[in-house]
């Protein structure tokens, strides 16, 4: 769907974060050394964390798209927590702070503010953790969808609390073990529940604009921060953020583990217009679900003291089905 | 300032908070041995000149192999490129076609007229070599190069060596090695042609020469005793390959029997098919999957119509007939007879046995240890006599050459040092960039460009060159296949995946004074190896901190 990949062979083509032999117009928002660093050095997320990675990902191509004139309300999570310890921010973004469940509410209010006082120009973007978005701030989030609001509403889903010490939320993945779904007795691990996916809750809102991405394709993510950018009214980005902290993983492999879930279907990567899915990431290189769940511990009651193929067969299902349901494999292939 | 109720400190950024101490292990940026540098045995740089060729930079990329090999286009043909099979990207899809990339880059300096310009400054000091084939050569290249005169002395009418005598121009088109022979002679190199070095001291002397280097090859051929009662049909394959390059038609007859399993056998057998014969036979002792002969050099003589027999052993011959016996191999791969004869008929039959060296002019030199029929040397390439050093197929090692032009690079480095009294220092090397080290996912899916091939009809009746060149879209493409193993291209992957913005990229005169595209800000890096496992090409370490 973003895909210079296709046309074009410069060795890694638009893989990378960069490319010197491609053309600078069409270089990423983070290969430009002048970047706005809209999350500045210094901040106390852990070593390796994907949600601060996700929050400059987006944070920089939204002041791109934009041309700086942004203003941001945060909920309560690690990234609020970790960036703004009194008295340092580590924000280069005009940045607001409330409460852990009104963050869309907060921006549906800064974006009436802006309306009234004539600044079309000044836009808004509310962002804060899955606990924040799928749990407690649902209902705001619902209200903003709505009323369709004039805001883009960012959620940094690292699949659990992880601020307050890993517990589960309604993102958490079936079987992970999490603080409060630790891995003991006849089902370790979180249940297999219905999921809740709010990406698929919001297209049924019919908002304008609806997408997934993962710190594991930053051209992708710039490309639907920009697209959401370009749109008025309620849009929503749900941005898979491997946190090495709860997850259990190496703090270098983050990206690797959240490229492992987008290529084994587990996160599907797509967009969605007025309700309609309009485009989808397709997986480049197939890896069955085991692979991503092998990369972390809080999946390890899977595979120690021995393989729980029931588990691993329903998990592998989830795989399937998102495939299926979103279409993550170019049509000749599944032949 | 007045600050609110409660509050006692002054609001600031979290540039304040240095990270740099939660870190127990440090990125650093490296530089790990690609292993096509690693396998190349004239040391060539290839990692690097196809960095150049990426970018269209062909006159960089070209200079960049100079650096190594003064032949580009003559080994972009006939090198046996083991780089390739030692090339990551095999491990990906396909190995970069290195040598295809390495031929269009010699071409295009052919083209181009580009040259290299040995220093101003001269030593003062007088080498000489003795045999202009690509060892000599290259020797006299390199050493022109660090400012020593150079006087190549060769036995033959041309330059060369087997390059000229033995590789045949459907290989290798003559203009190509004279026009990259003529270019290290217009760099000050003098060659003496048809003359044959007798006496090594004497014409060192007579030429106040500091220090020789000896590359005379390998040039007697092995025979193997087949009576005969006609000893003319049995001809030598130098002797006709060397025939055919002068011009001249040497008398096979229709029906050429070819005895060997090599390099040589395969080239001779195709040279007979040239040459009218309209069969050619190539008749070895053992089997086709212990042949020395690569396996393209036997299938493009099997497309151009040479015919094999296998497992057998010429005995003798008697007008025309020839007697063969039937081998087996035993558990060592060795061919044992089996007492079962039979015939063939031929009108000639050449050996292709392979060669040994001339060692006869070396008599009167002392120290000289020679085992085995070659002469040894030190890792200096230094025979067992101060000051004589010698390479290529007279020394023990790999007849190729791509291993003769790198003992000639190698032994002009250590004679410059012996020379300057500094003596041989090799190098520390660089720790292998092998496939483990690489994060393949962000090469983009390409399969190799493919060379043009003459059509089979004009194979067998004319000496023009067998397999094209790439073009320049070609070449450019295949150039930018390369994952560029162990270093760093600058794709801002380190730059782009830090979570705390601690890696700087450096632009301009930054990154010219630093030697990098980057910058590890250890101010702030928590050391999350993020960088190290999303670099491609495995071009960060992570070290332990010591505290
Ligand atoms: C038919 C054939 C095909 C080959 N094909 C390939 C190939 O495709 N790829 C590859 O890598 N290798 C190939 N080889 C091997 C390769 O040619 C040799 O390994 C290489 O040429 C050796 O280089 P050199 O400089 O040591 O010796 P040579 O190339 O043999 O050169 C030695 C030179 O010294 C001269 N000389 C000898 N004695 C004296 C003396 N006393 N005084 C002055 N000059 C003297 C000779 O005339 C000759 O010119 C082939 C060999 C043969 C025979
Ligand atoms: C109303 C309220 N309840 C509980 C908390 C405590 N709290 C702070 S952050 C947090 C978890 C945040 O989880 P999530 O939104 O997923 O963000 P993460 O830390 O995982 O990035 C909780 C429970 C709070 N701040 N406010
Ligand atoms: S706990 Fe997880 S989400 Fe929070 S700062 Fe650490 S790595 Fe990031
Ligand atoms: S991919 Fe490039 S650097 Fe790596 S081995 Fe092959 S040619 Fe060398
Ligand atoms: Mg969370």
């Amino acid at each position: 769907m973003t895909g210079p990949n296709r046309v074009r062979f410069y060795q890694t083509g638009t893989f990378t974060v960069g490319n010197r032999l491609l053309d600078v117009s069409v270089g990423s928002v983070q290969s430009d050394a002048e970047r706005n660093n809209s999350l500045n050095s210094g901040h106390r997320a852990c070593q390796g964390c994907g949600e601060a990675l996700g929050a400059r990902y987006a944070l920089d191509a939204a002041m791109r798209a934009v041309d700086g004139r942004l203003v941001v309300a945060n909920a309560t999570g690690c990234l609020e927590v970790f960036s703004t310890p009194y008295p340092e921010s580590s924000w280069r973004v005009a940045w607001l702070h409330s409460l852990f469940a009104n963050a869309a509410s907060v921006a549906t209010g800064m974006a009436a503010a802006m309306k009234v006082k004539g600044r079309r120009d000044v836009r808004v973007i509310a962002q804060g953790g899955d606990g924040g978005t799928v749990d407690i701030g649902f209902a705001c989030l619902s209200g903003m969808f709505e009323r369709n609001d004039d805001v883009l509403y960012i959620c940094y889903d690292n699949e659990a609390y992880m601020n307050t010490g890993v517990q589960r939320s309604s993102a958490t993945p079936a079987a992970a073990r999490t603080a409060t779904t630790p891995a003991a007795g006849d089902q370790p691990g979180n249940v297999f529940g219905q999921g809740k996916s709010v990406p698929l809750i919001a297209m049924a809102h019919g908002i304008p604009y609806v997408g997934t991405a993962s710190v594991a394709d930053l051209r992708d993510l710039e490309y639907k921060v920009g697209r959401a950018m370009a749109i008025r009214g309620a849009r929503y980005l749900h941005v898979h953020v491997p946190c090495p902290l709860g997850w259990g993983c190496p703090t270098g492999d983050t990206i690797k583990v959240a490229r492992l879930a987008a290529e084994s279907g587990l996160f599907p990567i797509f967009e969605a217009e007025a309700g309609e899915v309009t485009g989808r990431r397709l997986i480049r290189r197939p890896v069955r679900a085991e692979e991503y769940l092998k990369t972390q511990t809080r999946f390890a009651h899977l595979f120690n003291p021995k393989r729980d193929e029931a588990r691993l067969a329903l998990i592998q299902r989830i795989a399937d089905r998102n495939i299926e349901r979103f279409g993550l494999v170019e049509q000749e292939a599944v032949a | 300032m007045k600050k609110p109720f409660a509050i006692t400190l002054d609001v600031g950024t979290s540039l304040a908070n240095k990270t740099g101490s939660w870190r127990t292990e440090r990125p650093v940026y490296v530089d790990r041995l690609p292993p096509c540098n690693e396998a190349c045995p004239a040391g060539e740089n290839i990692q690097r000149w196809l960095y150049h060729a990426e970018s269209g930079d062909y006159e960089s990329a070209w200079r960049e192999i100079m650096k190594n090999n003064p032949m580009p286009a003559t080994m972009g043909r006939v090198c046996y490129h083991p780089c390739e099979g030692a090339c990551n990207r095999g491990k990906l899809d396909t190995a970069v076609g290195i040598h295809t990339v390495e031929r269009f880059l010699g071409d295009e300096a052919i083209k181009q007229g580009w040259k290299v310009e040995p220093p101003a400054v001269k030593s003062g000091k007088r080498v000489l070599v003795v045999g202009a084939g690509p060892s000599g050569l290259s020797c006299a290249y390199h050493l022109r190069l660090l400012g020593h005169e150079v006087t190549i002395d060769e036995a033959g009418p041309v330059a060369g060596g087997m390059m000229r005598f033995g590789i045949p121009k459907y290989r290798l088109p003559r203009e190509v090695l004279e026009a990259e022979i003529g270019r290290i002679e217009k760099m000050g190199v003098e060659i003496r042609l048809n003359r044959k070095v007798g006496d090594l001291a004497e014409v060192m002397k007579e030429g106040k020469f500091d220090a020789v280097f000896l590359a005379v090859g390998a040039h007697v051929a092995k025979r193997a005793y087949i009576p005969a009662g006609d000893a003319g049909r049995i001809l030598d394959a130098l002797q006709v390959l060397r025939k055919v390059d002068a011009g001249e038609k040497p008398l096979l007859g229709r029906r050429v029997l070819v005895y060997g399993g090599g390099n040589t056998a395969m080239d001779v057998a195709r040279t007979a098919r040239r040459m009218g014969a309209e069969e050619a036979i190539v008749v070895y002792r053992r089997s086709r999957d212990v042949m020395p002969a690569h396996d393209f050099e036997v299938k493009e003589a099997e497309e151009e119509g040479v015919m094999f027999r296998w497992l057998t052993t010429i005995k003798a011959e008697q007008s025309g007939t020839f007697t063969v016996e039937k081998m087996v191999l035993d558990e060592h791969g060795k061919a044992k007879p089996t007492g079962e004869f039979d015939t063939i008929e031929g009108d000639s039959l050449i050996l292709a046995l392979g060669q040994d060296v001339d060692l006869s002019f070396l008599e009167k030199v002392q120290g000289l240890s020679i085992k085995d029929g070659v002469v040894e040397v030190g890792p200096d390439m230094m025979t067992g006599c101060r000051g004589v050093f010698a390479g290529g197929d007279m020394v023990p090692a790999e007849r190729t050459v791509t291993v003769a032009i790198g003992h000639g690079k190698k032994a002009a480095r250590c004679i410059d040092g012996y020379l300057r009294g500094a003596g041989h220092r090799a190098g520390a090397k660089h720790e292998v960039a092998s496939f483990e080290r690489l994060n393949p996912w962000y090469y983009t899916d390409a399969s190799p460009s493919v060379q043009p091939m003459l059509e089979a009809a004009r194979r067998s009746s004319t000496f023009d060159e067998v397999v094209g060149g790439l073009d320049e879209g070609n070449a450019l493409f295949e150039a930018r296949r390369c994952l560029s193993c162990g270093n760093c291209f600058e794709c801002d992957n380190c730059f782009g995946v830090c979570p705390d913005n601690a890696v700087v990229k450096l632009e301009g005169k930054a990154a010219e004074a630093e030697g990098r595209h980057y910058r590890i800000n250890y101010d702030y890096c928590k050391g999350c190896a993020m960088c190290a496992t999303e670099c491609p090409c495995g071009a960060i370490r992570m070290e332990p901190e010591t505290i």
